[in-house]
């Protein structure tokens, strides 16, 4: 059955720099935004996109991830044709191996991808926080009869240098890819979404697989490509994107949603979907003081809330003070606790009077200054004090 | 006990009548409630976590609504290929129209009901709010060799009048006999109300229709519990968990408010007992600076930039800067104007109160604005 263009989702890294918020879960896994977790961002650009086959790649910590997409339905990707599938490593009549690196895993899904014989193949990670119509990008890649196109988002100068930045001629044509460069030529950077011919792809993939090395997209294949000349142009996305790969980053995102004009969830026309719970609508106690902030279905917020995020069934006591955090599903934060510039973990119990986390201001500007992080499931006991930048459990 | 043995029928226009601010647009189970539930949901959701693998969804008139509510009835897990959801809408067989009353309704559907290899039917109205589990209604219709069991509450009813009651009475006696039945008395004081949702054997289901229904007796109740009372073993289950029933407009604007008491609002949505709904991925209710809240269920979707105090919003409403929200239930995307002051007011679906504006009314005697109804700006 002829698909046009495929997307798979690479789903499979460990996330290492998420520490407490990894342990547990695969990074596409991770809560996000309030009701959403990061991985219905991609999903739902492919569904708003219209493109309806998506092979999800996983292999850290696969279970609440196998659990959220489960057949799709959420995102309309339970097709008759098509539609969603969760792609693990397998074992084979050779032997069995783990994903080795990006172009790996991909490479040992080369048969999934046949089944729908594509003209073009999407690439795209599980840890980005951007809408993004990839429609747009492959007809790009069409009109340039690209044999691949990587999206490249302006970054500032400081920034380049955590990115693969790529040099452009005139016609957006990349002349130049550098991973991660110390002093980068450009501020084109790369972010992680690919589109390939398939064909194409397809031979590098095999050479590559034999050649050893990384077997990485950013550090194998595009650059071979590159060293071949092959037709490899740069385009475009101008709009909200983030990694959020990092804690820091990932509270950023977060407050970035208070700010629609950077990140809106409202748009009608561009949703983004997630697996619902259930939960009954929210109750705002008499006490509570909710300003800036977003809560979800399900919480019980009878506390002082500002410039906050508070995700799905989350309960907040009276008497408690929450500012500038991320509290995620289920969490409880009981009377006479303190919560700010933090993340607090899935289902979570915070004890009366904690102290969690400060803002920078109050830390007196400390250089060391970073929020404070409690994972997935801890309890922390009545009264204990946790520092800006501490995290709990310690990774 | 055999789950597959047992079919649901959920009847979603019996009572239109009694809210017809509300029905006039959709059904009885399409009332938009409790912020992002239909009521329809309320025994859709008790019967799946019932185990109830097969329900009817029985209409009657205005049913677009619900059918876009229920599409394939996956969100209440009866997507399925056996049983699963099936909507019954009249005329769909050469007996069935607008029936008068649930014999005639059954008529409608015989059919489908003979179709089924169920022992037992479930079947339930839409004007109870509650969460219950039929499987204990089942065990107790089993346990008292029943033919027919009433699920029935103890209300104290208070205000004297016409139509203060309207519900069946029921007698009930040590052995959980029905021995008496009475169709909307005026009463006061304790008494035990039908809650409008019974156990009954599949065959005997058919036989009572089909005798009943070419005499010309429409009504259930009357025919059944109150005629031939003798003729049937009908017994009555007490259902002790918390309920709403709505009868009117302020009994249904008193339902949504209950639910504002944190108890209430727990014994409603036990644990473990999900009440499932459509879901429409709107995005995490946002609360902008300078907004005040207290006291409010709100759904997802809404953003507030005002004030609102005692009400209930459902899913994407709008309250804008200096706006004053006291009491109201405001339904899905109402949109409320900078500066405009509302007290007890009901809006349906889709309502535009412009800037300024001011629409005060009690408590005892809210103020229902129409689905689409725009008012402009003062």
């Amino acid at each position: 059955m002829k698909k046009e263009c495929i997307a798979m989702l690479l789903a499979g890294g460990q996330g290492s720099r998420l520490y407490a918020l990894t342990q547990k879960m695969a990074k596409p896994a991770v809560p996000f935004g309030g009701k959403y977790r990061i991985i219905d961002f991609p999903l739902s650009n492919c569904t708003n996109s219209g493109i309806d086959t998506v092979g999800v790649l996983t292999q850290y910590q696969p279970l609440e991830l196998n659990d959220y997409i489960g057949n799709g339905q959420p995102w309309d990707l339970d097709r008759l044709r098509g539609g969603v599938h969760i792609l693990p490593p397998y074992q084979t009549a050779s032997g069995s191996s783990w994903y080795e690196g990006t172009a790996n895993a991909i490479y040992q899904n080369i048969r999934f991808i046949e089944r729908y014989n594509p003209e073009y193949i999407i690439v795209l990670g599980g840890d980005h926080i951007y809408k993004m119509d990839y429609s747009k990008m492959v007809e790009f890649h069409k009109e340039h009869s690209a044999d691949a196109t990587i999206a490249v988002l302006n970054v500032t100068l400081e920034e380049a240098s955590r990115f693969g930045i790529m040099t452009c001629d005139s016609d957006f044509r990349v002349v130049d890819f550098t991973e991660k460069p110390k002093e980068p030529k450009s501020t084109l950077a790369s972010m992680g979404i690919y589109v390939f011919t398939w064909e194409k792809l397809r031979k590098y993939l095999i050479e590559n697989e034999n050649a050893g090395g990384s077997k990485d997209f950013g550090k194998d294949i595009i650059p071979a490509m590159l060293a071949n000349n092959e037709r490899m142009f740069a385009y475009s996305f101008e709009g909200y994107w983030k990694d959020v790969g990092t804690l820091y980053s990932l509270w950023e995102a977060n407050m970035d949603i208070l700010n629609a004009s950077d990140l809106n969830l409202y748009d009608q026309n561009w949703k983004i979907y997630s697996r619902n719970m259930s939960l009954p609508p929210q109750y705002i106690g008499p006490d509570a003081d909710i300003q800036d902030s977003l809560v979800c279905d399900g919480c019980n917020v009878n506390g002082s809330i500002t410039s906050s995020i508070i995700y799905s069934g989350v309960t907040v006591e009276k008497d408690v003070f929450i500012d500038h955090s991320v509290i995620m599903p289920g969490a409880v934060i009981k009377s006479g606790s303190v919560v700010k510039y933090a993340i607090i973990g899935e289902d979570s119990v915070i004890e009366n009077d904690v102290r969690i986390g400060a803002s920078k201001e109050e830390t007196g500007n400390d250089t060391k200054w970073d929020i404070a992080v409690i994972g997935h499931g801890e309890v922390i006991s009545s009264g204990v004090s946790v520092a800006p930048g501490q995290m709990i459990p310690v990774v | 006990m055999i789950y597959n043995n047992i079919l649901g029928l959920i009847f979603s226009n019996m009572h239109d009548e009694s809210v017809s601010e509300l029905t006039q647009v959709r059904t009885m189970g399409s009332i938009l409630f409790g912020g992002r539930y239909r009521l329809i949901d309320f025994p859709l959701s008790n019967m799946t976590n019932s185990g109830i693998p097969e329900v009817g969804v029985v209409t009657k008139s205005n049913y677009q609504s619900l059918l876009d509510h229920i599409g394939s009835g996956r969100e209440w897990d009866l997507c399925t290929k056996n049983g699963g959801i099936h909507l019954l809408p009249p005329f769909s067989h050469h007996k069935s129209g607008l029936y008068r009353g649930r014999i005639e309704a059954i008529e409608g559907i015989l059919p489908f009901i003979q179709h089924s290899n169920a022992e037992y039917v479930v079947m339930a109205d839409c004007d109870v709010v509650t969460t219950i589990d039929f499987r204990q209604v089942i065990r107790e219709h089993m346990k008292n060799d029943a033919d027919i069991t009433v699920v029935y509450a103890k209300h104290n009813f208070t205000n004297n009048g016409i139509g203060s009651t309207a519900s069946t009475i029921l007698e009930v006696d040590d052995e959980k006999r029905v021995i008496s039945a009475t169709i909307n008395p005026d009463i006061l004081g304790e008494a035990n109300r039908s809650l409008n949702m019974f156990v009954i054997g599949r065959r005997i289901l058919e036989k009572i229709v089909s005798r009943y229904a070419p005499e010309g007796f429409a009504s259930f109740d009357k025919q059944v519990l109150q005629q031939n009372k003798a003729n049937y073993r009908i017994c009555g289950y007490e259902h002790k968990g918390y309920y709403e029933k709505i009868e009117d407009i302020m009994s249904y604007y008193n339902a949504n408010m209950n639910l504002l008491n944190p108890e209430n609002m727990q014994k409603m949505f036990l644990n473990n007992t999900p009440i499932y709904t459509k879901v429409k991925d709107s995005g995490p209710a946002k609360y902008e600076a300078g907004s005040v809240v207290r006291n409010s269920l709100i759904a997802d979707g809404c953003v507030i930039e005002g004030e609102v105090i005692n009400s209930v919003l459902f899913r994407g409403v709008k309250v804008g800067k200096g706006a004053v929200v006291r009491n109201c239930i405001l339904m899905q995307n109402t949109q409320i104007g900078e500066d405009a002051e509302l007290h007890a007011v009901i809006t349906d679906k889709n309502v535009r109160v412009g800037r300024n504006k001011l629409l005060t009314a009690s408590t005892k005697n809210a103020l229902f604005i129409k689905k689409n109804q725009k008012i402009e700006d003062d």
